[in-house]
């Protein structure tokens, strides 16, 4: 379980991150937390050259509310948990970041790491698709943004180039009143998802996405619509309509499929019952 | 592939070694220091034998390039114990409620525990199973290790005189 070689790089500013990535070209990777890319870097199924790690770069930290919520992508699952102001704010994201791996890998774990990876187990991809966030990205040509539900192609592919840096996650902030839910079946804590379900639902507005159910996220606007107009029964007809679930050891695509329409229910109710 | 120069205070002595960048921070202090308290237990990422604390945070140190560990305050098991060498009150605790069988996932739950009761001095039940679900154990049930642990927040605190 010893990783392939590589040399170590430790840029202080995204300027000089970016310049590695462009030098280096698909021998680069960058390191966030490492808790997704080292277990693939132990098992070879990763073999960069260089590794960029973006620990020293103080303008991919910290959680900013401002007319939008603003989450520096080297912001570990930990500090989003215990950041008040931001629980206060959109409560989903700490009720989902806790049903994230256990307390070791939340503190060292990313959010830019989670929503970067394209891997369709990571829990906040659905999450951020639900919640209409953006992501900000910065190349060598420049920054742009990219929402989160035209991010992920398949799985490990993503719309991020390959010398780009995700920098930031923007999220809107929910209208006041948003019931919101977030709903995961694991085989036991720590594990990633057999079904995931993100709900908000507002006065009349409803957004529904799902996680390690197709090869990617999956953010269903006609379930997102059924909800709003406050048929359940049908917004979990339209959710399962669109995932693709496949066999797995966490089960077979029957199965889980069962599993995701027990846990978008449960989403929804928990959902309404805290909407005011 | 250079070597890295690399910097660190474990158990609050000051390191420098020269090691690989591939090196991971459990083999760094294993190897290189023969730090032996933080054990390999499945290399993958789950089980938390390897856990240490890093800059007050307890993290799986199979799971991290030493390089992530530059400059660090790094404390093992080993740094645990009281000053003038006798078991530290969440070690004392583990003995006293037999948190322990094999002594395998020790050094990693009394890190990690160490860390959960600086964060939650007087945690319920629930919380220090949430807590240490980072750390696996094959032989206690568990059972005797939340006993241990909550028994050690209640000396912390100072509510419970640890009993020799
Ligand atoms: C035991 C265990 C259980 C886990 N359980 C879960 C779970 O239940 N749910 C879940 O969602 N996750 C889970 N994870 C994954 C964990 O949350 C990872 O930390 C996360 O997927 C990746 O974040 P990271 O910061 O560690 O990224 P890294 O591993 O450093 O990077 C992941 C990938 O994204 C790229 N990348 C990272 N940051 C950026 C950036 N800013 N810009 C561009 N590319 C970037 C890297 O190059 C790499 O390819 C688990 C991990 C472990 C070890
Ligand atoms: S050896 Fe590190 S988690 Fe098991
Ligand atoms: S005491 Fe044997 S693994 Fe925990």
């Amino acid at each position: 379980m010893i990783p392939g070689a590589f040399d170590y790089h430790r840029p202080t500013t995204l300027a000089e991150a970016t310049g590695l990535l462009a030098e280096h070209g698909d021998a680069a990777r960058v390191l966030a937390g490492g808790h997704s890319l080292i277990p693939m870097m132990k098992l070879r199924m990763a073999a960069p050259e260089h590794l960029i790690d973006l620990a020293a770069i103080e303008a991919l930290r910290g959680i900013a509310l401002g007319t939008e919520i603003r989450i520096g992508a080297m912001v570990t699952q930990a500090e989003l948990i215990a950041h008040e102001g931001l629980a206060a704010a959109c409560p989903i994201l700490r009720e989902a970041a806790l049903q994230i791996a256990d307390p070791q890998v939340r503190y060292v774990g990313t959010v830019g790491g989670n929503v970067a990876n394209g891997d369709p187990g990571n829990d906040m991809p659905g999450l951020m698709q639900c919640l209409g966030a953006r992501y900000a990205l910065t190349g060598p040509d420049g920054s742009r943004e990219v929402a989160a539900r035209d991010f992920y192609h398949s799985a490990y592919v993503t719309e991020r180039a390959e010398d780009e840096i995700l920098t930031a996650i923007l999220i809107p902030h929910p209208a006041p009143g948003t019931g919101y839910a977030y709903e995961k079946q694991k085989r036991k804590i720590g594990d990633y998802a057999t079904a995931a379900a993100a709900v908000m639902v507002g006065r009349s507005a409803a957004s529904i996405a799902m996680t390690n159910l197709a090869d990617r996220p999956i953010w269903s606007q006609a379930a997102g619509a059924a909800l709003a107009s406050g048929d359940v029964a049908g917004a979990v007809a339209a959710a399962l309509s669109e995932i693709d679930p496949s066999d797995d050891n966490r089960g077979p695509a029957e199965f889980k499929r069962h599993v995701a329409g027990v846990i978008l229910k449960r989403a929804i109710e928990r959902a309404r019952a805290r909407a005011a | 592939m250079a070597k890295t120069h690399i910097k660190m205070t474990v158990n609050g002595q000051p390191v420098e070694a020269l090691a690989e960048p591939r090196t991971l921070l459990i083999h760094f202090l294993r190897e290189e220091l023969g730090i032996t308290g933080p054990h390999i237990g499945c290399e993958t990422s789950h089980c938390g034998a390897c856990t240490v604390d890093l800059d007050g945070r307890s993290v799986k140190s199979c799971t991290l390039f030493v390089g992530q560990a530059q400059g660090a305050q790094i404390t093992t098991v080993e740094g645990l114990v009281n000053p003038d060498g006798s078991l530290g009150v969440l070690q004392e605790m583990f003995r006293e409620h037999h948190g322990l069988q094999c002594g395998f996932c020790t050094p990693g739950m009394i890190t990690r525990a160490h860390r959960l009761l600086q964060e939650n001095p007087a945690p319920s039940e629930e919380d220090v199973r949430f807590g240490m679900s980072g750390n696996l154990c094959r032989c206690t049930g568990y059972q005797n290790i939340v006993k241990a642990i909550m028994a050690a927040a209640a000396v912390l605190r100072g509510e419970k005189e640890a009993a020799e």
